[in-house]
């Protein structure tokens, strides 16, 4: 079966290990009472990872809109092909939404964004408490959503790996697997 | 009775002549008394919800003016309930036991067209410094309008304390920047 390509692959993990790391670090960093150094330390940090996967994201999708992905396995349902497409599409939206949700409000409870602490990113909107408060449940929630459609989407490629075990999982692996390269 | 109202009038006259001395009235709606730090080098602007401003200018006399403002630092708005109770505690502002922050001028001059130099004592938790900075004053639909920021050392007033003292986290300048509208 065809995998997809390299820099398809690349993008995919790097993703991946930045959405997973940046959600873990939001939901530290707002366990967090009060005012602390550490809290202080990572919700710049968790900043800084959102507009990473911002960036990540913008790259994914023009790669994506210029390749086609390889084809699913053959024995593959309609409905399933359905499926997955719609929870790819949500997937690249939700990889927009959630960090520039938090982006807004970010700039709306009156703190823009320091790329590392260096890059000063365009404050595009003022302070404003009804629009942070708003921004907070939207960040919060489409959080959740992608949080939710992430953990289908893992569980729907370890059903192909273990149970349908026709090679879509493998499409992605950044290995080909002993089977594949015989 | 003629006489009476001879002095009443002249009474009345030197009031209105000795009005020139009393203190601006400021507009508190169109005024601002904000605060900029640094936080893992991003700029924040807050405001200090609950101040009050006196300001006795004359134009002809601008030597002879005077300023005072009075902040609640409690009042200090960083957006959120939680931050805000932050900041009053002991490690910044230490609100319980100081409750107001103060500037008082001790010299105003004239530093050409529009411009003032003021000289004063900013009292901040408990401590008090000698300051001075510019202050730009223009006319706006028949008001004074005075305004100008004053950078200082957070950590000179012991505005935070323990670990806060490290200034790779929060930076040791902070602007103060203020706008006050008054009119006769």
């Amino acid at each position: 079966m065809r995998r997809y390509t390299m820099p398809a692959i690349v993008l995919h993990w790097l993703l991946a290990i930045a959405i997973i790391g940046t959600f873990t670090l939001g939901l530290v960093m707002t366990d967090i009472q009060g005012i602390s150094m550490a809290k202080i330390r990572y919700t710049n940090w968790h900043k800084w990872a959102g507009v990473t996967v911002l960036g990540l994201a913008a790259l994914r999708l023009l790669w994506r809109l210029f390749n086609h992905p390889p084809q699913y396995a053959d024995a593959m349902p309609a409905w399933q092909r359905g499926a997955a497409h719609g929870l790819h599409i949500l997937l690249y939206a939700l990889m927009f939404a959630v960090p520039l949700s938090g982006y807004f409000f970010s700039l709306a409870a009156g703190f823009p964004v320091v790329y590392f602490g260096e890059i000063p990113l365009p404050v595009l909107i003022g302070p404003d408490p009804e629009l942070r408060a708003v921004l907070r449940g939207v960040h919060y929630w489409l959080n959740m959503l992608l949080a939710g459609l992430v953990a289908l989407h893992v569980l729907a490629a370890f059903k192909h790996l273990l149970v349908d075990r026709d090679g879509v999982m493998q499409r992605m692996l950044p290995i080909p697997t002993p089977k594949e390269k015989q | 009775m003629k006489s009476f109202k001879a002095v009443l009038l002249a009474t009345l006259v030197g009031a209105s002549a000795l009005a020139a001395a009393v203190p601006l009235k400021t507009d508190n709606a169109k005024s601002s008394v904000s605060a900029v730090f640094k936080q893992m080098n991003v700029p924040v602007e807050a405001p200090f919800r609950t101040f009050a401003a006196s300001i006795d200018y004359d134009a002809a006399k601008p030597a002879a003016s005077k300023a005072s403002v009075e902040i609640t630092t409690a009042s200090f708005d960083i957006g959120d309930p939680m931050y805000n109770k932050e900041v009053a505690k002991k490690e910044w502002f230490n609100s319980a036991q100081f409750p107001k922050a103060s500037f008082v001028s001790t010299s105003i001059a004239p530093a050409g067209a529009g411009k003032l130099k003021v000289s004063g004592k900013l009292t901040l938790k408990g401590k008090t410094a000698d300051v001075s900075f510019p202050l730009a004053v223009k006319a706006e639909g028949g008001k004074q309008v005075f305004e100008g920021q004053l950078p200082i050392k957070r950590l000179a007033f012991n505005i935070g304390e323990g670990e806060w003292k490290d200034t790779s986290m929060v930076a040791d300048e902070v602007v103060i920047k203020f706008r006050v509208t008054a009119a006769p």
